[in-house]
């Protein structure tokens, strides 16, 4: 690897340098997954840390190229598991792309709702798990209590809790159920003091603030060349937001802000996740008010048969950029499906980020870029 | 490309929001970011193309280093989204190398792709992006597309010794022996359908 600038806070060494090689994972709980990471120690300072994925990986991409359209649906669910609907998003927007569909409004106003919503639990669950990581026990019995209510409004709307499959190419595969809307209407009431309880556990927490300050600074300059996005991006002070770049769906006329950070911190990256969950309740809020009964579903093919070309396109899932790039030969089968993964990417970044700290930040580091491995491996 | 006179409104056209993307590829060799590939790094661009507002760029094999080292100079792609590969099987060159930008000040993105042989080395942008390391490295793993000047091109998803590249079209869907007997009384010889069995499937 060739560093250009490391910026890490020096650890005294007494001793001359001692390495060591350290097995980081692949069974560690606080790896979030099946993560190895070959770690090179002095003592407990990382001089190098090199991760080794491929664990889960299941030849998602290859599956896509056996089935048809609407079969290759299902199988982003098991990419990103903590946020399923913004990954079916992404897919239906792709393949809506190269069909040139037009999808109703109704139902862009609820697959907003449904990643609004995933994009809280998936942000509920980073907050209870990297809690944990770093010995906070607490935040994690309260984000669960309300990542519990948002599953249970996944299993009335669609049957599904994790694995959601919540979108069709062109629409949705059904209308709301009777009183949803109201009962998330008093989620979304609540959810502001809820999310004030999280931070009054953490955001003043001396422990909290001693354990992530300062560990991990990175620029935003760097994060672009290392194609780092989402609130890594955001923490590091750089606003730039899908939904707002390059709006999708209604995103364009709701009224929201991109929190953004300037010390590139852990910390940092923890505050603009915070605040990216009350942006989603205000979202929620907004397209609430606006839903009017509809159409759910565009003018779709029977048999979806693009034409021959290729796209991309992508949205912002909770974890940064996520895009499917499709060529298509015309038939009703993708020739090739290539998903780009923002975990993936951003894991990339890990060995520079941890690079000069303790073990124990490495932790922190590993819950700060918000890796879920079932999409870095595919 | 038909010989039928493009309409001319659709770049500019603001006002009409209702309008579906035109969905007709059409070439894009008058784009300027293709004119600026032309001026700045001459002999690269093969053809150019727009589909859905988004404009492919297919670049010769040699130079795609050069052109990726002058969009992000010269023409602020910065962000290198992502890199990855298409197998045509019988097409010649083989394979199509692809590579997203992103431009944080014009906020769009262009596609460069370039043809690759089977075994033939394209050169690696991982030193000029650094996003691109381990995209590369998975596109060799997948594909067996060897990046020249790769700083560690290594397997990434499958495991050093891994035989074959899974997302090739010729690679089985069932797997391949890898020699790890998981399931003996099944398939004494190793796991998944054995060379001559006749459920095992390759995909085209």
């Amino acid at each position: 690897m060739t560093e250009k600038t490391v910026e890490h806070p020096e650890v005294p060494t007494l001793f001359d340098v001692q390495e060591m090689e350290l097995n980081f994972g692949p069974q560690h709980p606080s790896t979030h997954g099946v993560l190895r990471l070959v770690l090179k120690v002095d003592g407990e300072k990382i001089l190098e840390a090199k991760p080794d994925v491929g664990y889960l990986h299941r030849g998602t991409e290859k599956l896509f190229e056996t089935e048809t359209y609407p079969m290759g649906l299902p199988h982003t669910d098991r990419m990103d598991y903590v946020a399923a609907a913004t990954n079916n998003h992404a897919f239906c927007l792709t393949v809506e792309k190269l069909l040139g569909l037009e999808i109703p409004r109704r139902a862009q106003l609820i697959r907003v709702i449904l990643d609004e919503l995933q994009r809280l639990s998936s942000h509920l669950v980073w907050l209870g798990t990297s809690g944990i990581d770093l010995g906070a026990v607490t935040p994690f019995w309260y984000t669960f209590r309300e990542r519990e209510q948002i599953l249970d409004f996944f299993e009335e709307y669609c049957g599904a809790r994790l694995t959601l499959n919540c979108m069709r190419i062109g629409g949705l595969p059904f209308d709301l159920t009777p009183g949803w809307i109201e009962r998330l209407s008093e989620l979304v009431d609540d959810m502001p003091a809820r999310i004030d309880d999280y931070e009054q556990l953490l955001t003043e927490n001396r422990i909290w603030k001693k354990r992530t300050v300062g560990i991990g600074v990175i620029s935003g300059e760097e994060c672009i060349e290392r194609g780092l996005t989402g609130p890594v991006l955001r923490g590091s002070g750089v606003e730039w937001d899908l939904r707002r770049a390059q709006p999708y769906e209604c995103y364009e006329e709701l009224d929201f802000v991109i929190p953004i950070r300037s010390n590139g911190d852990t910390y940092d990256r923890y505050i603009v996740r915070v605040q990216e969950m009350r942006q989603s309740v205000r979202i929620l809020r907004q397209c609430i008010d606006r839903l009017e009964p509809g159409e759910i579903r565009g003018k779709v093919p029977r048999v979806i048969k693009p034409p021959a070309e290729e796209v991309y396109a992508s949205v912002e899932s909770p974890k940064g950029e996520l895009g499917f790039y499709c060529v298509s030969n015309g038939t009703n089968r993708p020739y090739r499906m290539h998903c780009r993964p923002p975990s993936f990417i951003n894991l990339q970044a890990l060995p520079r980020l941890a690079k000069g700290h303790l073990i124990s930040d490495l932790v922190a580091l590993i819950g700060t870029v918000d890796i879920v491995l079932g999409e870095v491996d595919r | 490309m038909a010989g039928a006179p493009p309409p001319p409104a659709a770049p500019g056209g603001e006002a009409k929001k209702e309008a579906p993307p035109k969905l007709e590829g059409k070439d894009a060799s008058g784009h300027p970011w293709v004119q600026s590939i032309r001026a700045g790094v001459p002999d690269a661009v093969l053809s150019a193309r727009e589909f859905a507002r988004q404009i492919t760029v297919v670049v010769a094999r040699e130079k795609i280093a050069e052109v990726a080292r002058h969009l992000k100079e010269k023409e602020g792609f910065r962000y290198c989204v992502d890199v990855t590969a298409v197998d045509w099987k019988k097409r010649e060159p083989r394979f199509d190398v692809v590579y997203h930008f992103y431009s944080f000040s014009k906020n769009d993105r262009i596609r460069i792709k370039c043809g690759a042989a089977d075994g033939q080395e394209v050169p690696s942008i991982a030193r000029i992006f650094l996003a691109a390391d381990w995209s590369e490295r998975e596109t060799w793993d997948m594909f067996g597309i060897p990046f020249a000047g790769h700083p560690d091109l290594r397997r990434i998803l499958t495991w050093e010794g891994f035989h074959g590249h899974p997302l090739r079209k010729d690679f089985p869907l069932e797997g391949i022996d890898t020699g790890a007997a998981i399931y003996p009384e099944e398939w004494p010889e190793g796991a998944g359908p054995g060379m001559n069995d006749p459920n095992r499937k390759v995909v085209s």
